[in-house]
């Protein structure tokens, strides 16, 4: 598969830091992917994906997504791309209908093709019947729900998803993981980060594990396990490379 | 589509709606209220003030009956029917139950009078016409009075000059007469009739709007600077929105789709300006509609409502660029609420809507030139008291637009600068 995300020595220091969040960091990402982003907290997964995004500039290096850039085809990656971000990102007073129509008119979809795209979305995740309620009355697993459709209504050809599972339930984590499995198939790319090692085994094609700003190891779940002695798991393959310290920060 | 959810996000939050147009509503009722005795003749409000008169003459009664006469004070001279003395005056000003006295010394009249028959008669004398004063009475040393004032100290320096100009005016008044008279009695009265009237007069000349005079009332001057007033506290409820935004992460969904921050900021923009809008001319139906039952002289905007909501505009536009500037920076609701509403009340204060611009430092009135409220302000006043064109609020309006211009390009600058790629 082509790469969809290549990415070269990107680094990232932020103001008052001491260390770099991204340290000369490569890597290619190939189409087609469920691209897993392990690491401890403070490893960059947010910053890496916050600059991907656009939200952040780097310190130096660059990369291309779907072969443009930033600096020439802002807009045209913003198109291209969906961003579910860890936090709850919609207007509590609105509904789930005038949250979901407001920022898919932001990526240009309007009229019946719109509404269309909502009603269909909120069904297939299990919402329709609180569509028109507000956001602020619905259970942290709802908002989680509506949080990916918001960044999924304009069909990306990537989708950057941090942390989408925190905090709910297993059957909106289990809806949540089949409908981007779905999407997945139908041609989305999805770069994915999450602490839960169990559901990235499962769910992603392809992983890399990231501490300290660069890459610790990469590859399909089944052979990081494989190249780690005695690993059973994910979750081993990441204690073995991360180590067993806590890394809190402020 | 973005107007429409801020018109969303405004319609759910009704509590913040009601308090945007009604507490407006209730600053300018209030205040002008308030300020409505400062423009008023034939006031019904009076401010009481103590008189002792240890003088019982002639200038004690002038200065008593002047003192009746005025529009702004009754003169109380006992308590509990009985004379008020110096020491019970001073006790009362100084505990703020009042806030003047005025002492008149004893002997004042005859004193005066002694004075000026001296003087007379000394002029008199050196023009060589009848000296029978000087046999009258034996030249003897007059010393000078004084007529003591005593002020509570929370009056206010305008206040005490005022009144002292105008007690110094009466006694002058009183002193010339006194003299005239002498002169009269000193030349024998049949021969020498002196036009006691001020000779020099002064008339106001009002502007005219379709022959009608302008009559300045508190209305007139504290609806457009009230209205302007509210209009600028858009800037909270903006900032609040925009933080809002950041901290729900609502922002990041628009920095991450194809909308440029422009067309977003457009959508605030059109919506806050209906507000202000709305608000501007909900204050004016207030002001022509109630306030002539609340005893207040309507809002007389005839002719004039296009041009006064041209001004509304452009200083709502002034007002917004304020807001989004001010929302960009701040990360918080804490940083931008107090922030926002100080800042307010100081583009007021140095605007002019508390103390008019002439009256203040010189300092002050150039930085006085650099508030956008001093702007509106003007605008409103070349419309409803100056008679004013569009042509004359062309100045004005330029500079609130690019003060909307300049705040919404550096707030854009700022957020383009900050989180770019």
């Amino acid at each position: 598969m082509k790469p969809i995300i290549e990415i070269s020595h990107l680094s990232k220091l932020y103001n008052d830091a001491e260390m770099y969040s991204l340290n000369d960091f490569s890597m290619d990402i190939s189409e087609g992917d469920i691209f897993g982003l392990l690491g401890p907290n403070g490893a960059g997964k947010t910053t890496l994906i916050s600059i991907l995004c656009g939200l952040v500039k780097p310190t130096s290096g660059s990369f291309t997504i779907d072969g443009l850039n930033y600096a020439a085809n802002a807009n045209e990656i913003k198109n291209r791309m969906g961003v579910v971000p860890q936090e709850y990102a919609l207007y509590p007073t609105l509904t789930a209908r005038e949250n979901l129509m407001y920022f898919g008119s932001m990526y240009g979809l309007k009229g019946a093709v719109l509404k269309e795209k909502v009603i269909d979305s909120l069904d297939l995740l299990g919402l329709l019947k609180f569509a028109d309620k507000r956001i602020e009355t619905f259970s942290g697993g709802m908002k989680r729900r509506v949080n990916l459709i918001a960044g999924i209504l304009h069909n990306p050809k990537v989708l950057f998803l941090d942390e989408p599972t925190v905090g709910v339930d297993v059957h909106s984590k289990n809806v949540i993981i089949d409908y981007l499995k779905e999407l997945n198939k139908k041609g989305t790319t999805i770069i994915y980060t999450s602490h839960h090692l169990s559901e990235a085994q499962d769910f992603c094609t392809h992983i890399a594990i990231v501490d300290r700003g660069i890459i610790y190891s990469q590859g399909t779940p089944k052979d990081l396990i494989a190249a780690t002695g005695n690993a059973r798991n994910l979750e081993d393959v990441f204690i073995s490379l991360t180590g067993k310290e806590l890394r809190d920060a402020i | 589509m973005s107007v429409y959810k801020e018109f969303l996000l405004l319609k759910r939050d009704m509590g913040g709606v009601v308090t945007l147009f009604l507490m407006p509503l209730v600053l300018i009722i209030t205040v002008t209220l308030i300020q409505d005795s400062t423009y008023k003749k034939g006031e019904q409000v009076k401010i009481p003030i103590l008189l002792v008169d240890y003088d019982n003459g002639k200038v004690s009664k002038t200065l008593f009956d002047n003192l009746k006469k005025s529009d702004v004070f009754s003169v109380v001279t006992a308590f509990n029917n009985k004379k008020i003395t110096e020491a019970e005056a001073k006790e009362a000003v100084f505990s703020g139950k009042y806030q003047m006295a005025i002492i008149i010394p004893s002997h004042l009249s005859r004193d005066l009078q002694a004075k000026i028959d001296q003087n007379v008669q000394k002029i008199v004398s050196s023009l060589g016409f009848s000296d029978s004063m000087a046999t009258k009475s034996v030249a003897k040393i007059v010393n000078q009075k004084e007529v003591k004032l005593y002020f509570d100290p929370a009056v206010q320096l305008s206040f005490r000059s005022g009144v002292m100009n105008a007690i110094d005016k009466m006694i002058s008044q009183i002193e010339t007469k006194s003299i005239y008279t002498s002169f009269q009695d000193e030349l024998g009265g049949e021969n020498a009739q002196f036009e006691q009237k001020s000779f020099i007069t002064f008339k106001e000349i009002i502007p005219k709007i379709n022959d009608k005079e302008i009559l300045p009332n508190s209305v007139q001057h504290n609806v457009p600077a009230w209205t302007l007033f509210a209009v600028f506290f858009i800037v909270i409820p903006l900032s609040i929105n925009m933080v809002k935004e950041k901290t729900q992460g609502t922002f990041v969904r628009l920095r991450t789709n194809p909308v440029s921050n422009r067309i977003v900021l457009a959508g605030k923009t059109v919506m806050y300006l209906i507000i202000c809008l709305i608000q501007f001319y909900m204050m004016i139906a207030v002001a022509i509609f109630l306030f002539p039952h609340l005893g207040l002289p309507p809002l007389n905007v005839e002719g004039n409502l296009i041009l006064m909501s041209i001004v509304a505009l452009f200083s709502g536009l002034a007002a917004i660029g304020f807001g989004i500037l001010l929302g960009t920076i701040a990360k918080t609701q804490e940083q931008s609420a107090p922030f926002g509403a100080t800042s307010v009340i100081i583009l007021a204060a140095i605007g002019g809507v508390w103390v008019p611009v002439f009256a203040m430092p010189k300092v002050m009135q150039v930085i006085a030139q650099s508030s956008p409220m001093n702007w509106g302000l003007e605008a409103f006043y070349d419309v409803l008291l100056r008679n004013g064109s569009l042509l004359d609020l062309l100045p004005e309006l330029f500079l609130l637009f690019l003060f909307f211009i300049v705040t919404t390009s550096l707030a854009l600058l700022y957020d383009k600068k900050k989180r770019a790629v």
